[in-house]
């Protein structure tokens, strides 16, 4: 993300500094991480403590400070997808994957993420990825459904 | 200036308006135990060590002295059972994360709290944001702040301004009641000040 697309986020927000974690969101949805140099820049514009934009962005989980993968898997581990097997559903994508929940892979392709209930329990176990529900997961559906993001 | 009068420990104590119950007591001589208070700074309520039992037409309830404002006819009591029994177990739990440090040794042997209650997870930092508040209120630098939330909250320099601003400062160092600090400052200079003497040479 360059420098002057940062500087028309802070723009739109009339360079308020009370508007910091709506610059911070917008940052965040455009470019799916923080990085440094944009965290410096709104520090600057917005004359706001770096270890104040620090503290939120480590606070809420919205906001990411290492780069995330183009495809971003939630799967629920919620008390009713735990129950009808969200841990092997969980242990297959980190298999396929290669990655823990919280991590992203090297070739930034997928963000792996637990959660703890996605609200279809009738569904479950249900995974979600970029947004899109997929219920009724088992271990080899879970592979064809990984097999189709690029 | 309107004087205000309450009670503190059975005594009649004059304060001014505005003025804090720990403020009022330390000026009439009372002790209340303190962590995260610091006269140059804001006052925080973060360690609630210096929860106090406060009575108010006739209905009494815990508050945290430093930030507690006088009342009229306020009744204070700093040592009722209630209260020693409170501070024993904040004790006790901050003894969990930081069991040598002095300053809570000391007040552990006054409120008979036993540093082995709870299963060590040195953290060695209380969260009492001495250092945090200290490098923002006082010295307007803004070095050291908190990340994170919840049981993972710790202290972090920015090596960036902690590399131009921290060398002759230190100031924030004596402030710290364990050495969480001192750690913390150690661990960025080595990991992450910018340090050209040990970049390798540039190949011939």
């Amino acid at each position: 993300m360059d420098k002057a697309r940062v500087d028309q986020i802070i723009d739109k927000h009339e360079c308020e500094a009370s508007s910091l974690i709506q610059v911070l969101l917008d940052i965040q949805s455009e470019n799916h991480w923080l990085p440094k140099e944009a965290l410096e820049r709104v520090a600057e514009r917005l004359q706001v403590p770096l270890t104040r934009i620090q503290h939120i962005a480590t606070f809420y989980k919205a906001f990411s400070l290492v780069p995330k993968g183009r495809h971003k898997v939630h799967v629920c581990m919620g008390t009713a997808c735990h129950v009808r097997g969200a841990q092997r559903v969980l242990d297959t994508v980190q298999d396929l994957t290669g990655i823990k929940p919280g991590e992203t892979d090297l070739d930034l392709k997928f963000s792996l993420e637990t959660v703890n209930c996605l609200g279809c329990c009738s569904l479950g176990p249900v995974a979600e990825i970029d947004g899109k529900t997929h219920g009724k997961m088992a271990p080899a559906e879970m592979a064809k459904v990984l097999k189709n993001y690029e | 200036m309107s004087e205000i009068i309450l009670k503190i420990d059975g005594r009649e104590v004059a304060a001014r308006e505005g003025m804090t119950v720990l403020e009022a007591a330390q000026k009439a001589g009372i002790s209340i135990p303190t962590l995260c208070h610091h006269e140059k700074l804001e006052p925080y309520g973060g360690c609630r060590l210096c929860t106090v039992e406060a009575e108010i037409r006739g209905r009494t309830q815990l508050v945290a002295s430093c930030l507690y404002p006088v009342e009229k006819n306020l009744v204070v009591r700093t040592r009722s059972e209630k209260v020693d029994r409170i501070r024993k177990m904040i004790l006790e739990l901050l003894l969990a994360h930081a069991p040598d440090a002095f300053e809570l040794q000391d007040l552990a042997q006054e409120y008979g709290a036993d540093k082995d209650r709870f299963e060590k997870e040195p953290s060695f930092c209380l969260h009492c944001g001495l250092c945090v508040r200290y490098c923002a209120e006082v010295k307007k630098k803004y070095a050291i702040g908190f990340v994170d939330r919840g049981t993972k909250r710790e202290i972090s320099f920015i090596p960036e301004i902690a590399s131009n601003e921290c060398w002759n400062c230190k100031e924030c160092f004596p402030l710290c009641p364990t050495e969480a600090l001192q750690a913390a400052f150690v661990l960025t200079k080595a990991f992450a000040f910018p340090s050209p003497s040990l970049e390798p040479a540039p190949a011939e």
